[in-house]
């Protein structure tokens, strides 16, 4: 099954490469990461997703609770939770594929941030099944560059990650 | 407020914190920090002949002494030296701090003049490591990485230091801090008693009860605390290789060790146990072959420091998270006053392994016949009769460390020093010069093959200039043993690169160091020999001892079998 990990970790060079460094050490896979300091600049926020069974998810969650650098983690995917990536994507706009992108753009709530006379860019937030599927219709006009910013993610309601 | 310079720092940091021995060897990056050792007398450094022998003597004085070994390399290549070395404490989790030089920071990512980025090539084989950027943080620094590698599941903790930091012309406020605040780390300090009383009444309900203890019993200083409760229960206990002598071996409960080269009863105790009582133990492929057949009727209680020790490879039904020694001693509590509810079962359990026991009894090897080489067993015992069970014994690895393990017994915990985890040819020697610094008033013994020896010794230089006096047994078959075994058995013999055309006339090279060297080539000359390698607890004697190339050590786990699997002899299995 598909998990969320968020860590927060000390904003400490060196701490990431042992978290990345722990999923090709014990053959974890990593599908997304993405990281950026929090409201606290000696904390970083980490969000991994990751696929595996319980025992897999079990093993990366005590192993990652293990590294030093790691204060504190959740698997977002045990609850209620809010799951959002953003992409940017180029895309080909000549003749009436022009007209296409956009609306399918607006059909999906992004937006068009640049333009060219031969090429949008769009901006796209949402889970990562929105952002396949948009991705899907836009693959017959023409994808030229996709940028994903990979999955971040908050528990819903009261439940607060922090220290 | 006094005023130090980085490198002065480093060597009064390491006096206060009561750093006794360091071993290491000097290179341009580490220079400022040699300096201020020499300026010093209290902390000693042991100049070593390669980087890995310094570590594994800190290692060996780290598991002798119960405390962190320190070692100090230079930069680059001084520092990949000691790889194999942290990579084997790493697996045996034990205690070290390994300071490395590193070029100075504004070079740093220049592929300066032996510049390796260490903290990267040590990532996955320590327990944490640091790097010094400013001076300033050196005692705080330091004082973690004694606290981490100590505590806790213990590890080693790699600190570099970029020259820059140890200059000897910048000074600042030196402090010894006598405490360390870590948010991220705060190892458990007690199991939980919920599960711990779910436990002991699953072990006084037991009918076919066996104790699987290990290595974490022995760094968690459990070993006393072990023994009162199992013998308070009259249970059977088997342990790990790294476990061997938490509980004395010569007492009636203990069936040995357990595992690939296991005793026959320890591992026919697991395969047909109603409960397993794992202790410090980690269920690692050496000791429960198959995890899928591994002992089909028991529910698994498992103790361990390390929550990602726990359910990692055999799914405990009761998991503990807690240092041995308190979950042991709440057990002791629990288990107070309390019969247990199965005797009878308990006592026809106790006959099924003694019938184990029974069937094994004088069929381990056969002796050699008068005047012909001498098996290797025969060695051990006599080792161990000789040194009467009380020495310190490191192996390297090989069939000659299966064979120490098999056939000296140890009463004590931290006795049989060997690499269980990596498996490091060349750790047994370096080891012994580290505990016997630790204990010179002891027999420290190396039970070597001559393949192992010859990746270490150089060391033979480190034990002329320290007076070191060592023992080492070399169980001589003239081939790499354990790897002409696995090709005996699963390559028909083509012994592929398992055999050393040119050994070293030992004698001589011995004696080239100024050291005694003794040959045995029969049995009645051993006893004579052993006793004179033993006469002076401060010659270092080598004992080059000819044995039969042609021994396997059994029992031998069968490949993908269950822990009872066992290939028993050349011509038995189970
Ligand atoms: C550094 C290292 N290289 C290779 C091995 C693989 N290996 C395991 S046992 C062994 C043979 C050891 O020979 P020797 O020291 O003579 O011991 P014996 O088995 O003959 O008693 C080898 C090569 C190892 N364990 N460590
Ligand atoms: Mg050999």
């Amino acid at each position: 099954m598909r998990h969320i990990i968020s860590i927060l970790m000390e904003n400490e060079p060196g701490a990431l490469s042992r978290v990345v460094g722990l999923f090709s050490q014990r053959n974890f896979n990593i599908e997304t990461l993405n990281v950026a300091p929090t409201e606290d600049p000696s904390l970083s926020r980490l969000t991994v997703t990751t696929i595996g069974d319980d025992r897999v998810i079990e093993q990366i969650t005590k192993h990652l609770n293990k590294l030093i650098d790691v204060v504190k983690l959740v698997d977002l995917t045990e609850g209620n939770h809010i799951e959002r990536e953003l992409m940017l994507v180029k895309v080909k706009a000549i003749g009436a594929a022009r007209d296409e992108v956009k609306r399918t753009a607006d059909i999906f709530r992004a937006q068009v941030v640049d333009v060219t006379p031969n090429l949008y860019t769009v901006q796209i937030t949402g889970d990562a099944v929105k952002l396949d599927a948009f991705l899907q219709a836009m693959a017959p006009i023409g994808i030229l560059e996709v940028a994903r910013t990979g999955v971040s993610g908050i528990a819903r309601g009261d439940k607060v990650l922090s220290l | 407020m006094e005023l130090l310079s980085g490198a002065d720092m480093i060597a009064r940091f390491l006096q206060d914190e009561g750093v006794e021995y360091i071993y290491g060897y000097p290179g341009g990056a580490a220079l400022h920090i040699y300096d201020a050792l020499f300026r010093q007398d209290k902390v000693k450094h042991i100049l070593v002949r390669h980087e890995q022998a310094a570590t594994h003597a800190a290692d060996g004085y780290a598991r002798a002494a119960g405390k962190p070994g320190v070692v100090l390399v230079t930069s680059g290549p001084g520092a990949t030296n000691a790889v194999t070395g942290i990579a084997t404490a790493y697996m045996d989790s034990i205690p070290m701090v390994v300071l490395c030089g590193q070029v100075m920071s504004h070079l740093i990512g220049d592929d300066a003049f032996q510049e390796t980025d260490i903290i990267g090539v040590t990532r996955p084989i320590v327990k944490h490591s640091f790097s010094i950027r400013h001076p300033s943080e050196i005692p705080e620094v330091l004082k973690k990485a004694f606290h981490l590698a100590a505590t806790g599941r213990p590890g080693p903790v790699v600190v570099d230091i970029p020259k820059d930091m140890t200059a000897p012309t910048e000074r600042y406020e030196y402090v010894y801090p006598k405490k360390v605040k870590m948010r991220s780390y705060n190892p458990v300090t007690r199991g939980h008693t919920g599960q711990i009383k779910k436990a002991v009444d699953m072990i006084l309900k037991a009918k076919r009860p066996v104790f699987y203890t290990g290595g974490g019993v022995v760094t968690g200083k459990a070993s006393e605390g072990l023994t009162n409760l199992v013998k308070q229960l009259g249970y059977p206990i088997t342990t790990t290789l790294m476990g061997i002598g938490a509980y004395p071996q010569g007492d009636d409960q203990c069936l040995g060790w357990l595992g690939m080269h296991g005793s026959y009863e320890s591992n026919m105790a697991m395969h047909h146990a109603d409960l397993i009582i794992a202790i410090g133990a980690r269920f690692d492929d050496r000791v429960t072959n198959n995890t899928s057949k591994f002992c089909p009727t028991a529910k698994i209680i498992h103790v361990d420091v390390d929550p990602s020790s726990v359910s990692k490879t055999v799914r405990a039904d009761v998991p503990i998270v807690g240092p041995a020694s308190s979950v042991i001693n709440e057990m002791i509590s629990l288990v107070q006053g309390k019969e247990i509810a199965n005797p009878e079962a308990v006592s026809a359990w106790w006959q099924q392994i003694n019938g184990w026991r029974a069937e094994r009894e004088g069929k381990l090897y056969e002796s050699s016949k008068p005047g012909e080489v001498l098996k290797p067993q025969e060695v051990v015992e006599a080792l161990c009769r000789v040194t009467r069970g009380e020495a310190f014994v490191t192996t390297d690895v090989g069939q000659h460390q299966m064979f120490a393990a098999q056939y000296y017994k140890f009463e004590k915990p931290n006795r049989l020093i060997t690499s269980g985890g990596l498996g490091t040819m060349g750790f047994g020697f370096p080891a012994a010069m580290g505990i016997k610094q630790n204990y010179p008033d002891d027999d420290v013994v190396c039970v070597t093959g001559e393949g192992s020896f010859q990746m270490m010794m150089q060391e033979l230089s480190t034990c002329k200039q320290y007076g070191i006096g060592v023992k080492i047994v070399n169980l001589n078959n003239a081939s790499l043993g354990m790897v002409r075994q696995w090709q005996d058995l699963n390559y028909k013999s083509r012994h592929a690169n398992s055999y050393m055309e040119s050994l070293p006339d030992f004698h001589l090279l011995i004696e080239a160091y100024g050291f005694t060297a003794i040959t045995v080539n029969t049995l009645d000359e051993l006893d004579a020999a052993l006793e004179r390698t033993f006469a002076d607890k401060h010659e270092l004697v080598f004992l080059d001892v000819k044995v039969d190339p042609h021994e396997h050590v059994y029992p031998m786990q069968v490949p993908l079998g269950s822990m009872r699997d066992m290939l028993l002899s050349k011509t038995e299995r189970t």
